[in-house]
């Protein structure tokens, strides 16, 4: 395995009476798609802002491309791109001219800064919007900008904080669809999101976080096969009957969880639980049998949903 | 050393490489930002940098003057009314387009328009986000001030050769106050109106007790203090000496020239100090 780019042993963040971040140690390699998937205030953006050589860590080890963000903030800060969670564009300018203010941060020379807006803008597919103020885009155009703003300096390592928050399902697709291509490029890219899904179609390898702690780690087909069963069968009774009926399926699947909303039977073939569970006289309101996610492996590692 | 510890500090290597001109020209970079910024609304800064001098001029220089003039006793000097108000009212432009850009866009770009997390997330620190605002401020009220003063000729308000001097003296009092305001406004986590606030009770009291439009020692002495403390009244009186000849102990020069500048001094390191702890939570 080549070096890694990033690793941490024993980050811990603490804020006067709160730990962010408890401890956590991870290594993420060259080229690989690395995500952080916990729920809101699991630590993510804390990790994500020291990694990024923004904030100082209150103990613990971080090597980011073999140097210390205590000493190299601006060295480590010149090869990577950032996402941020929060929108920071320059309002008060157009959308090629935020661009090309942010690759000038980097000392680039400014026929290289419009160079490589017009071909980052292209690459959003923002060409026809370059002259827009701002202000003026939609909230997911918006989001969209700062990838391409992200990219100017050739980044080798691309820090994403929830990256697709509050987009619309077309625009996240047009978003993951930009970062696989730079996945193919060879850019290292590193993620937090509350997003199964999205943890499942971008990163390589993951950790699931919680409480700022990391309570498991590997790629979403070995923790789904290491926490869950192949198959899940959720059925809804009314939320007033769901904690009634699970006692009556006892023995059926492997594993029962039930939460408010729903009665989720762990099992590697669904169809037969499900046709158990109708023999026993049990009609559900509702039915489905779906493959098991990254979700139903957070709630066997917390006891709880990803999304409250 | 081994080659395959080599090639694991190439990327160590490149990152050096890559940061020598962010950290060399960080402070510039963030300035050309600001200032492409401003110019996006230049027109309106333009009007106002040549209709303003225009208008305070003739109303206090040659409308009140005919008045004042009649009745001065020599209190000028032996100045006329208009050289003795130009000075001044140089200074007030200077302070109040310091002011402008050392307040709304310093809360913003922590909060409504977050650029300074942008700028800290591409190799910039919080000192040359810092230095490059303020820069930026200069580059705005140094035309300002330019304009201003070419008005002053117009109106015949610059006796002395030395009057040009008014365009720095001028410029170094919109900036001691506009940083040290800026120090204030780098903490302020919430808008409450803290800038309407500064603008109606810390700025406008001062214009009009620091000596602008009557000698300060003409005052009461119990308000004479306020002129002491006003970074417009040193730059003011400094004003008056360059521009007519008013005759002032040389210790007291020294007084208007060191206090500014002390101002800034303190008001640009603190800023530096308060923006550099928030950006790193």
């Amino acid at each position: 395995m080549p070096a890694p780019v990033i690793t941490a042993v024993d980050l811990t963040k603490k804020y006067k009476d709160f730990t962010a971040v408890d401890g956590i140690s991870f290594e993420i390699a060259p080229g690989e798609a690395f995500g952080f998937l916990g729920p809101n205030g699991a630590g993510k953006s804390t990790t994500m802002r020291m990694i990024g050589a923004v904030s100082t860590r209150t103990s613990g080890e971080l090597d980011i491309l073999g140097l210390d963000p205590n000493q190299n903030g601006p060295e480590i800060r010149s090869q990577l791109g950032v996402v941020p969670q929060q929108d920071n564009l320059d309002m008060e300018l157009r959308v090629r001219d935020n661009l090309i203010v942010y690759g000038r941060y980097f000392g680039m020379s400014r026929a290289d800064c419009a160079r490589k807006a017009d071909e980052l803008l292209d690459f959003a597919q923002l060409s026809d919007r370059s002259k827009a103020k701002v202000d003026d885009l939609s909230g997911g155009m918006k989001r969209r900008l700062t990838i391409p703003r992200s990219l100017m300096n050739d980044p080798r390592i691309l820090l994403l904080d929830e990256p697709t928050t509050g987009l619309d399902p077309q625009a996240r697709h047009i978003l993951w669809d930009r970062l696989f291509r730079l996945k193919e490029q060879g850019t290292t890219l590193v993620l937090t999101t509350h997003y199964m899904d999205e943890a499942e179609q971008l990163c390589d390898r993951l950790v699931v976080v919680d409480k700022g702690t990391i309570m498991a780690e590997g790629s979403p087909a070995a923790l789904i096969a290491e926490y869950s069963t192949r198959e899940v069968v959720e059925l809804r009774f009314g939320s007033d009957r769901n904690a009634v009926v699970a006692a009556e399926l006892e023995g059926v699947g492997e594993r029962i969880e039930v939460l408010p909303d729903r009665i989720l039977i762990y099992s590697n073939d669904g169809e037969a639980e499900l046709a158990e569970v109708v023999r026993r006289g049990l009609e559900p309101i509702t039915s489905l049998v779906r493959r098991s996610s990254l979700e139903d492996v957070f709630l066997r590692l917390t006891g709880r949903s990803l999304i409250e | 050393m081994t080659v395959l510890s080599d090639t694991a500090l190439a990327p160590a290597e490149q990152a050096r490489a890559a940061a020598v001109r962010p950290r060399r020209w960080g402070s510039w970079y963030v300035a050309e930002h600001r200032i492409r910024a401003i110019q996006s609304y230049y027109k309106t800064l333009l009007f106002t940098a040549i209709g303003s001098p225009f208008m305070y001029l003739f109303a206090l220089g040659v409308g009140l003057a005919t008045l004042v003039d009649k009745n001065s006793g020599g209190a000028f000097s032996g100045a006329s009314y208009l050289a003795f108000v130009a000075p001044a009212l140089i200074c007030s432009a200077a302070v109040t387009a310091a002011v402008e850009e050392c307040t709304y866009p310093i809360l913003m770009g922590f909060k409504w328009n977050a650029i300074f997390y942008g700028m800290n997330a591409a190799p910039l620190t919080g000192r040359q986000i810092v230095n490059g605002v303020f820069l930026a401020v200069i580059a705005r009220i140094l035309p300002t001030t330019i304009i201003f003063f070419l008005v002053m000729l117009v109106f015949g308000a610059v006796p002395s050769p030395w009057g040009w001097l008014n365009v720095p003296i001028a410029t170094l009092t919109g900036m001691s106050f506009g940083v040290v305001i800026a120090s204030y406004m780098a903490t302020v986590e919430t808008d409450a109106g803290q800038p309407a606030f500064i603008q109606r009770f810390i700025i406008a009291p001062l214009l009009l007790f620091s000596g602008t439009f009557f000698p300060l020692d003409s005052m009461p002495v119990y308000l004479q203090w306020i002129g002491w403390i006003s970074p417009l009244w040193h730059g003011t009186q400094l004003g008056r000496d360059v521009s007519y000849g008013q005759v002032e102990p040389g210790w007291l020069i020294a007084v208007h020239i060191v206090y500014p500048l002390a101002l800034c001094v303190f008001g640009w390191v603190r800023t530096q100090q308060v923006v550099t702890k928030r950006l790193n939570k």
